[in-house]
């Protein structure tokens, strides 16, 4: 079973990947939760969401201490929220960052994998503005997902919430994120 | 088909495939969802129910008592304060023979307020009248949903019954569910034949009357009789639920490894899944330890329960709320269940999980790992609660 700590603020969405997360991997075959941190919400606030994402069906329910991923949707929450906290040593831990690798290892301590990515860059140049979908496409690429089942499940999930305009911008973001964490993963 | 999604979900879309005449519901967290959920599908015209926006939970139950009267299917939601506040109208629902569903998003009671999941909510509505189910799981809630239905509506029981689902872990958890097809559901379901509908203008019958010390006992020695059936009934139906589903339930409680234990814990809900991965770990070290997991709460499956447990050396039976003054209401339960029993365990009772706090597998092991150990007394002890 892989165990996935999402951390975010409260409106940049999150809790909303993590949910298309299960969706993709649903579609994979795999048994699978998402939850987010349970508590009244706000925007802005640091949040935290989760996944897990399992072979066999998932009996436990209660909250996740050591993921074997962290995700930092939000980098200036990489020192305030103390993202690697129970990281499993052999982990990843994937920072929507400009700095280099070696930059968030130091700010971190992190010895396991780090794969960053410029989600930020990568979502206001496909003109969505948002961070989460690329960081979604990051994960996917992470977990070793096929492209073809994320951008299906991503554009049926989310379908459903914006235009077709806004969807395709989304994807082409999803696309750039999914590419970028692949040559991370290969490198880092 | 397998799908994804929460335990409001899971509950909405059986809903859906119900299709009650009449839902009157009112706000609260962790509830709300399903609310949501089911007044989309009526605004979207997916369901030709009569959704009763109501102002509180004692109106909800209200506006569900006048529709059930009057010859509808009727079902409702609730969680916490708004159980709390409904709870009065619930023993009227039950004490007029109305089979109103009831999901419960379980959550404590204030003060100090707290939106998280115990089972104090539950425990207030024991004695109500209202049959209840605990659930362990996303795919139980939709399940047990279809199946209390039935049984709420079978001719010999007519009585409210409630869901339970545990707040957030439960609710606002995304889970895998494979619900059964929308005919097949309907079909499982069947179609609701109101018993004296008040609406039936040409056979006119009076609902709720005064009843004086010469037929009031009468009446709830009768009321005591139908929920005395709801086993019985149980049975068959989550028999036939059994088989219209292809999933395995069988009996008022489940037993876990408990075969050959000589070390068990007793759960109601979610728990119930956390505790078999303490089960598993224990198991592959080679110690003897299971696990009962109770579905049918109310009436409570006291033979069930005596003769899943009796054998067993020593039992710790969890409550996730505390009945102040007095031991822990499951435990209660058990302790009855096993009063009679020639040869039976050491018992000891345990309070977790309140307002929320997290339960691991590994803080259940725990308590496994040195039952044996533990003195057999009527003290309640405390899993994860910093003292």
């Amino acid at each position: 079973m892989k165990e996935i700590r999402w951390h975010g603020r409260g409106g940049q969405g999150a809790k909303t990947v993590s949910q298309v997360l299960a969706q993709i991997n649903l579609r994979e075959g795999k048994y699978v939760q998402a939850f987010p941190e349970f508590g009244p919400e706000r925007s802005g606030a640091p949040i935290r969401a989760y996944n897990r994402i399992s072979d066999e069906e998932i009996l436990v329910h209660s909250a996740v201490y050591s993921p074997d991923l962290a995700v930092i949707v939000d980098e200036s929450l990489l020192t305030s929220e103390k993202p690697t906290d129970g990281l499993h040593p052999d982990g990843t831990l994937v920072v929507n960052t400009s700095c280099s690798t070696e930059e968030i290892r130091t700010r971190t301590g992190f010895k396991g994998k780090i794969v960053v990515l410029d989600a930020d860059r990568i979502g206001r140049e496909a003109g969505t503005g948002f961070a989460n979908i690329p960081m979604l496409g990051a994960v996917a690429a992470v977990l070793g997902t096929a492209w073809s089942i994320v951008e299906e499940e991503v554009r049926r999930t989310m379908g459903e919430r914006i235009s077709k305009e806004m969807l395709d911008k989304n994807i082409t973001a999803l696309r750039a994120a999914y590419d970028a964490a692949k040559k991370g993963v290969a490198g880092g | 088909m397998r799908k994804v999604m929460t335990g409001h979900k899971a509950v909405a879309e059986a809903m859906r495939q119900i299709e009650p005449d009449v839902v009157a519901v009112y706000p609260i967290t962790p509830q709300s969802e399903i609310a949501e959920y089911y007044a989309d599908y009526v605004h979207d015209g997916i369901v030709h129910t009569e959704l009763v926006p109501v102002e509180s939970e004692h109106s909800a139950m209200s506006a569900c008592v006048g529709a059930a009267a009057a010859g509808a299917r009727v079902m409702t939601a609730t969680s916490s304060q708004g159980l709390a506040l409904l709870v009065e109208v619930l023993y009227i629902a039950a004490g007029m023979r109305l089979p109103i569903v009831m999901a419960l998003a379980n959550r404590s009671l204030s003060a100090p307020i707290n939106i998280h999941c115990d089972h104090s909510d539950a425990y207030l509505a024991r004695d109500a009248g209202a049959f209840q189910v605990f659930c362990e799981s996303a795919q139980e809630v939709y399940d047990y949903t279809l199946i209390a239905q039935r049984i709420a509506e079978h001719d010999k029981i007519r009585l409210p019954g409630i869901v339970n689902l545990d707040g957030f872990s439960l609710t606002h958890t995304s889970q895998v569910v494979e619900p059964l097809e929308d005919a097949v559901a309907k079909k499982f379901v069947g179609v609701f034949k109101p018993v004296h509908p008040l609406l039936d203008v040409d056979k006119p019958v009076t609902w709720g009357p005064f009843a004086m010390p010469d037929y009031y006992f009468e009446l709830k020695r009768a009321q005591q009789a139908a929920i005395e059936e709801v086993p019985t009934v149980f049975l068959d139906v989550q028999k036939a639920f059994a088989k219209t589903s292809g999933r395995a339930y069988a009996g008022f409680v489940e037993k876990y490894r408990l075969d050959d234990a000589d070390r068990a814990l007793v759960v109601l809900g979610s728990t119930a899944g956390t505790a078999k991965i303490a089960v598993d770990a224990l198991r592959s070290k080679g110690e003897k330890v299971g696990l009962l997991k109770v579905w049918l709460y109310r009436p409570f499956p006291y033979q069930a329960v005596a003769s899943a447990l009796e054998r067993v050396k020593h039992v710790a039976v969890l409550d996730r709320a505390i009945s102040f003054g007095a031991m822990g209401a499951l435990y209660s339960d058990v302790a009855t269940s096993l009063v009679r029993s020639q040869v039976r365990p050491a018992l000891h009772n345990y309070i977790y999980g309140l307002g929320g706090r997290d339960i691991t597998a590994e803080q259940l092991a725990e308590v496994l790992v040195g039952l044996e150990k533990v003195h057999p007394d009527e003290v309640l002890r405390y899993i994860g609660l910093r003292e």
